[in-house]
């Protein structure tokens, strides 16, 4: 016999009052990626080619780099939270629901951590000779 | 027990609700459904998400993990990127991230209530499709006719 009160047996299984922040957060950052994707694709296209040197510069310079960093964070969060509500809806067995929103979110911290180096590090040390 | 008057309409599945053709499904399922652009477009929204985010989250951290490595390593990312084979991936790549880019903004507008009318969500799904194609074979026209 389970002895759980019927608001111990739903916590934590459903949106217990969470989803409106998803939902909330996934338009957010959808607004935000979509503005930095079209300054990223229009910025790409003005550059005259797109060659080491062309990039790392382009990279240096301060509101690039800032820009790119807010892209970064805002498309792999987007990301994260798009990527959950599909794996919540198709995946249902709890254990591999568990196992999927994990590597999600490492994948996606990861992803996002790596890029955002690499950005950090071409802004402070410049063009790498 | 039921009454001898309501054998006839139990019919060869023994459930009584079933007064009607057993052929017919019991429940509307996805794959009974005509297909309409509405459809189309909300399942794509998913598809092009997932592969937007998989293939261009991947292509992003490769080309800037490239740059920050030093000239060798960008050289390597370019030769892969720019060669006329990654085409392959980056078509369909940028349709799929202007086709979400497009069916998000028309979210917006059904976020709002708006466009539920039969006619005009429609018209709001097939328009995503229409702009989305146009705006890459734009792009891929500039790229690589224009731009050489």
């Amino acid at each position: 016999m389970r002895m759980e009160t019927p608001l111990g047996r739903v916590r934590g299984l459903g949106s217990a009052k969470s989803g409106a922040h998803n939902w909330w957060l996934e338009r957010l950052t959808s607004v935000s990626t979509l503005l930095l994707f079209i300054w990223f694709l229009v910025a790409l296209l003005r550059l005259p080619v797109l060659d080491f040197a062309t990039v790392t510069e382009w990279l240096a310079s301060p509101v690039t780099a800032v820009l790119m960093l807010l892209l970064i964070v805002s498309t792999f969060w987007h990301v994260k939270l798009g990527m959950q509500v599909i794996i919540e809806d198709y995946v249902h067995e709890e254990g591999g629901k568990l196992f999927c929103l994990v590597l999600l979110n490492f994948a996606v911290v990861a992803a996002a951590a790596l890029a955002a180096v690499a950005v950090l590090k071409i802004a402070f040390a410049g063009t790498p000779a | 027990m039921l009454p001898k008057s309501r054998v006839g309409l139990i019919g060869r599945t023994g459930n009584p609700l079933m007064h009607r053709n057993p052929s017919r499904p019991l429940s509307p399922h996805l794959q009974v459904y005509k297909w309409g652009p509405h459809m189309l477009v909300s399942i794509l929204h998913r598809v092009t998400g997932a592969g937007v985010s998989v293939a261009g989250g991947l292509a992003l951290v490769w080309w800037l993990v490239a740059a920050a490595s030093g000239p060798e390593d960008y050289a390597r990312f370019h030769a892969i990127a720019a060669n006329r084979l990654a085409l392959i991936i980056w078509v369909p790549l940028t349709w799929a991230l202007f086709q979400h880019s497009f069916s998000g903004i028309r979210h917006f507008v059904l976020d709002i209530g708006a466009g539920y009318e039969l006619g005009i969500n429609k018209l709001g799904a097939i328009a995503t499709l229409v702009a989305s194609t146009l705006l890459t074979i734009l792009l891929w026209v500039y790229i690589l006719e224009i731009r050489g």
